[in-house]
């Protein structure tokens, strides 16, 4: 049952990869992905939250009492994404801006936790930062991939950049929220059909 | 009883070394993010007031404290003269506070340029003050150390249509950073100097 280091990892890109297999942390999913920027953006935010925070539990494990482990998760990540929103407003204030709530949210974002209680809470460190990271890239790839494709059809660039010309009538629908849903859904179905092979 | 001493213990450490974290962190970027937010939300008043001025206003900047409070100012250099002065105030507009910069030239005591930077306004008719050019560029020229009212009130400003309330709003903030000018234009005229 034991997984090398490299099938930990991989796991977070594929057959675990957060929105779209665990179907975790769809809020912030859905709600920042207008635009490829936004959305690597907030996967970057938690990558570093994911890794610090598995990191910290993982060594902290023997140390925390069962019964409060929960609340001292939450300290952990909290204390990160703190850190990560000062940062971000200190060197991206534009992102900061557009991202907005969705960065203290990770606070609650039930991938961060879901990985410190179901993982980190129980392996070791480097195990912990290795799954912490590979999460991080997965929720990355998808919100990136989402964002892609909404930006995209919804309005004619990526990265900002016009793709289709000026001619290019822009199907505002995608980035709506209705349009994130359809979307989230058509790549799940995709992803799903790909897999059955 | 030893396990609720360890849980007491093993929170309190956590909380305390967490907050220990996170004040390290903001003092090491507050003055960056003090920075960027001048840039993004004051700097285009500013960038617009002093249109054409060889320096960057923002960097050139120094604080001097009026009473209780410490007011940011922002230098232009024109011709290789720093006389220029830009700052904020405040007047009370139909959806709360309007947040302005003004631009007054310290030699002749005349307002080169006024910007609304925050507001609260009606979208479409108060928030022209901010977007319709037409309305703040009355305010070039005025003298800064006289109060600045709307036509009807026997000043020069003509009102913008179906937003006097926001219209005397600006005024009253104008005329507030008139009276900020002139009491703190000594300190003003010092720190100037200093900017060549």
């Amino acid at each position: 049952m034991a997984k090398t280091i490299t099938q930990e990892f991989v796991k977070g890109l594929w057959d675990e990869i957060p929105p779209f297999r665990l179907v975790l942390g769809l809020c912030p999913t859905l709600a920042v992905t207008k635009s490829v920027e936004n959305g690597l953006g907030m996967g970057v935010a938690v990558v570093f939250v994911l890794v610090c925070s598995n990191m910290l539990v993982s060594l902290l494990r023997n140390i925390i009492p069962s019964k409060v482990r929960i609340a001292c998760f939450i300290i952990i990540i909290a204390t990160f994404v703190i850190v990560v929103e000062l940062v971000m407003q200190a060197y991206a204030y534009p992102l900061f801006l557009t991202l907005g709530i969705f960065i203290p949210l990770i606070v609650v974002n039930c991938i961060v936790l879901g990985r410190a209680e179901a993982f980190a809470y129980k392996n070791g460190v480097v195990r912990s930062i290795v799954d912490g990271f590979g999460m991080g890239i997965g929720f990355t790839i998808s919100l990136t991939a989402l964002g892609a494709v909404r930006e995209v059809f919804g309005s004619g660039t990526f990265f900002g950049i016009s793709v289709f010309g000026p001619s290019f009538q822009p199907f505002t629908f995608m980035i709506e929220a209705p349009g994130a849903f359809v979307c989230l859904g058509l790549m799940l179905c995709m992803m799903n059909l790909a897999g059955n092979k | 009883m030893r396990e609720i001493i360890k849980m007491i213990v093993v929170l309190t450490v956590l909380s305390a070394f967490s907050g220990g974290l996170l004040a390290a962190v903001r003092g090491g970027t507050m003055e960056k993010i003090e920075y960027q937010q001048l840039v993004f939300v004051k700097g285009p008043a500013i960038r617009n007031i002093l249109e054409g001025c060889s320096n960057d206003p923002i960097v050139d900047r120094f604080k001097i404290k009026d009473g209780d409070i410490e007011r940011s100012f922002f230098v232009g250099v024109f011709d290789g003269k720093a006389d220029t002065v830009t700052f904020e105030s405040f007047g009370k507009g139909f959806g709360g506070d309007i947040g302005l910069m003004v631009g007054v030239n310290i030699n002749d005591d005349k307002i080169i340029g006024m910007g609304v930077t925050t507001h609260s306004e009606t979208p479409g008719i108060g928030s022209k003050a901010k977007t319709d050019p037409k309305f703040s560029n009355q305010f070039k020229g005025l003298s800064a150390v006289e109060p600045c009212k709307v036509k009807p009130d026997g000043g020069e400003i003509d009102a913008m249509s179906g937003a006097t309330v926001t219209s005397k709003g600006v005024c009253v903030g104008v005329t507030e950073a008139g009276n900020i000018y002139k009491r703190l234009k000594p300190q003003i005229a010092e720190k100037m100097k200093e900017f060549k």
